[in-house]
């Protein structure tokens, strides 16, 4: 603001009204051309001129310091109330034991919610079907959406509604998806099944078996976002250069090639972005599987099969009330977050370096 | 969204002036990628890709038009039956979407208004104003988005039920009432979008900060706050777990009555289905109405974020 800043200060010169704070006033005055010359003619007013004048420019000056923070200030006060203070609290309230009847009763519990989580079963089979139906989903649902944008990218006729259509999952609830998908997913009546058997495979049972429950959780997963990141990365594709295509198609680079040498490389970024982001859903992963397991969803399964962290800590909290621990869980999936960001930093980092220490090796 | 080169990204890129590049080299250039025109086997895949995108969709409307006993039949249905209406309308009364419906759009209406608003202020003070400790309050902005909501939902049931606010809507309205995401994606629209000059011309004619805001920025942040509004109000309506515990059975959201008609509150698979039409039915209009604007907002949101 270093602009303004500066003509503000020359305009309280010139023009008395310019810079003025008050709305009304400051639209009207300006108009009248008055210069230095013309101020110092009109007498006695001086004075009380001068003082208008060294309280509108004074207060300019004040509205321009104040009013960037004015503006950040909302967004920072709901932060600290809503996002900051309860991250700190969840951490606090991890140490103690607090349960869900008497919130008022909390007794000091040092790491102890921490230290029950290592020797739980449960809490080690959440955290395996996390990550194992985290690659389920991210996956295939990161590649297909390569495909699809490659496709995309091309010249096309009516591709605006190939788009639309795509990116229509994205919006669908996830409590709507997941019971359209339980329907289609039956096992004896369900369209899946049925489509199966027409295919000569015997009908699957996907609530109940481990992987086939898990499989068919992820597809709902890669069914809402696919669309998403295929957008994601379009608009990143159309930011490459044409000349580097022309270049290697000069160079005789098959179209495939020209992908994987130039478009691959060239979206590391924007890959690297949906790595992340999808993951960190990954790990949050709750709607789905919990309303794919019905009226005790939260266990996810008779088996446990398919319940995540995110449901553990609901079961956890508001089944068995030991808040405690639901907030100890709550942290532990933080620390998981702040490890894999750590991990995907090294990954940008080093991996280009990485890359050109093995080619001097060759 | 201004821009017709976000809207439309399928014209390509301006083609470099083709002076003194003689036939093969342009041959060469129409085989170079994003040049081409599809083929038989892209229109095809993305066809079909496009169809497993609907069907789930399609199906729903299809399994809401019959009874429950049809739908337990093999094979399932594909044509639509003549219980439509029926079924929206006991998913409508005994499964409280009505109610349900009326406090999302309350939630996910006051989500947006609170979001864009605030967004579009801070977002103006971090593209265009100078101020201290600027980088540093961006930076936590941008961290914040990397922290998830489970983690402050303890203290916030806590805070709640202190306040004796649990199954109420402010609830769940004040803890998404301002997004990381929003503030970001408003600084990196206005970085291009509004010119610093017209700023500086403002105040040379004596304009304060909020006229600055109300007359310069808020219309040119508007394709921008457009976008905003329309991507908040999806997340808002579809935002399930907070709700799924800070409110109950009596005062629900869409996707907290969705939660109990999936844990058999009603065991009719033909409402439930009705149920999960419902709630999907504004966002799908909406997505027929300005699905080309909100392709193109994910577009440019991922272009600059």
């Amino acid at each position: 603001m270093t602009g303004p800043d500066n003509s503000v200060d020359t305009a309280g010169a010139t023009s008395p009204a310019q810079g003025g704070a008050a709305p009304a006033g400051a639209a009207s005055e300006p108009r009248t051309p008055r210069g230095p010359h013309g101020e110092q003619g009109s007498g006695g007013d001086t004075s009380a001129e001068e003082k208008r004048l060294a309280r509108r420019s004074k207060r300019a000056r004040w509205d321009l310091k104040a009013s960037p923070y004015a503006f950040v200030a909302p967004f920072f006060l709901f932060f600290a109330a809503f996002g900051l203070f309860p991250l700190v609290y969840t951490g606090w309230t991890s140490l103690h034991k607090v349960q869900l009847g008497a919130l008022d009763d909390q007794q000091w519990a040092g790491f102890h919610n921490y230290a029950r989580l290592l020797d739980d079963d449960f809490f080690w089979n959440a955290l395996w079907n996390t990550f194992t139906m985290g690659v389920m989903s991210t996956v295939p649902q990161l590649l297909l959406a390569l495909g699809i944008a490659h496709l995309l990218n091309y010249r096309l006729r009516g591709s605006m509604a190939y788009r639309v259509a795509l990116l229509t999952p994205y919006a669908t609830s996830v409590a709507a998806a997941a019971l359209v998908f339980t329907l289609l997913f039956g096992f004896d009546s369900g369209m899946i099944n049925w489509g199966l058997g027409h295919l000569g495979i015997d009908p699957v049972n996907w609530r109940e078996e481990h992987w086939y429950s898990q499989a068919a959780i992820s597809s709902i997963v890669v069914w809402r976002w696919t669309g998403y990141n295929a957008l994601i990365y379009l608009a990143a594709m159309q930011a490459i250069p044409h000349d580097l295509y022309e270049s290697a198609a000069l160079d005789g680079a098959s179209r495939w090639r020209q992908f994987i040498h130039v478009t691959v490389p060239m979206l590391r970024p924007t890959i690297l972005f949906t790595v992340v982001v999808s993951t960190i859903g990954a790990t949050q992963l709750f709607g789905e599987p919990m309303l794919f397991g019905g009226s005790s969803g939260y266990k996810g399964g008779a088996d446990h099969q398919f319940q995540t962290l995110g449901m553990y800590m609901y079961e956890q909290g508001w089944v068995n009330f030991s808040l405690g621990r639901a907030s100890a869980i709550a942290w532990v999936m933080f620390l998981l977050l702040l490890v894999l960001a750590a991990l995907a930093l090294v990954v940008q980092r080093l991996g280009p370096r990485l890359r050109t220490a093995m080619r001097s090796q060759r | 969204m201004t821009s017709p080169t976000l809207l439309e990204p399928a014209s390509p890129a301006p083609q470099p002036p083709p002076a003194g590049t003689e036939r093969t080299r342009r041959s060469f250039a129409k085989r170079a990628g994003g040049q081409l025109h599809a083929g038989p086997v892209a229109y095809t895949v993305l066809t079909v890709l496009s169809l497993l995108s609907l069907f789930p969709l399609v199906w729903t409307l299809i399994a809401s038009s019959r009874t429950s006993g049809r739908l337990a039949e093999t094979p399932p249905p594909f044509w639509f039956g003549g219980n439509l209406l029926t079924n929206l309308e006991r998913a409508w009364n005994e499964g409280g979407l009505g109610k349900a419906m009326v406090n999302t759009t309350v939630v996910a209406g006051s989500v947006t208004v609170g979001t864009v608003l605030f967004a579009t202020l801070a977002g103006f003070a971090f593209a265009k104003l100078r101020f201290r400790f600027q980088n540093m309050l961006l930076m936590l902005t941008i961290g914040t988005m990397m922290v998830p909501p489970q983690l402050s939902i303890v203290p916030l049931y806590l805070w709640m039920a202190d306040l004796n606010w649990t199954n109420q809507l402010q609830s769940v309205i004040l803890p998404t009432f301002v997004s990381a995401f929003g503030v970001f994606f408003m600084r990196q629209y206005l970085i291009s979008a509004l010119p610093t000059e017209l700023i500086e011309a403002a105040r040379m004619d004596g304009a304060s900060s909020l006229r600055v805001v109300w007359h310069v920025v808020f219309p040119a942040a508007r394709p921008a706050m457009a976008v905003l509004a329309m991507l908040t109000f999806v997340t808002s309506w579809n935002d399930y777990l907070w709700p799924v515990i800070a409110l109950n059975q009596e005062n629900p959201t869409v996707q907290v009555a969705l939660n109990q008609l999936g844990q058999g509150r009603i065991p009719d698979q033909a409402v439930i289905m009705a149920g999960a039409l419902l709630g999907t039915l504004p966002l799908l209009v909406a997505f027929v109405a300005f699905g080309k604007q909100i392709v193109g907002g994910i577009m440019q949101g991922a272009v600059k974020g």
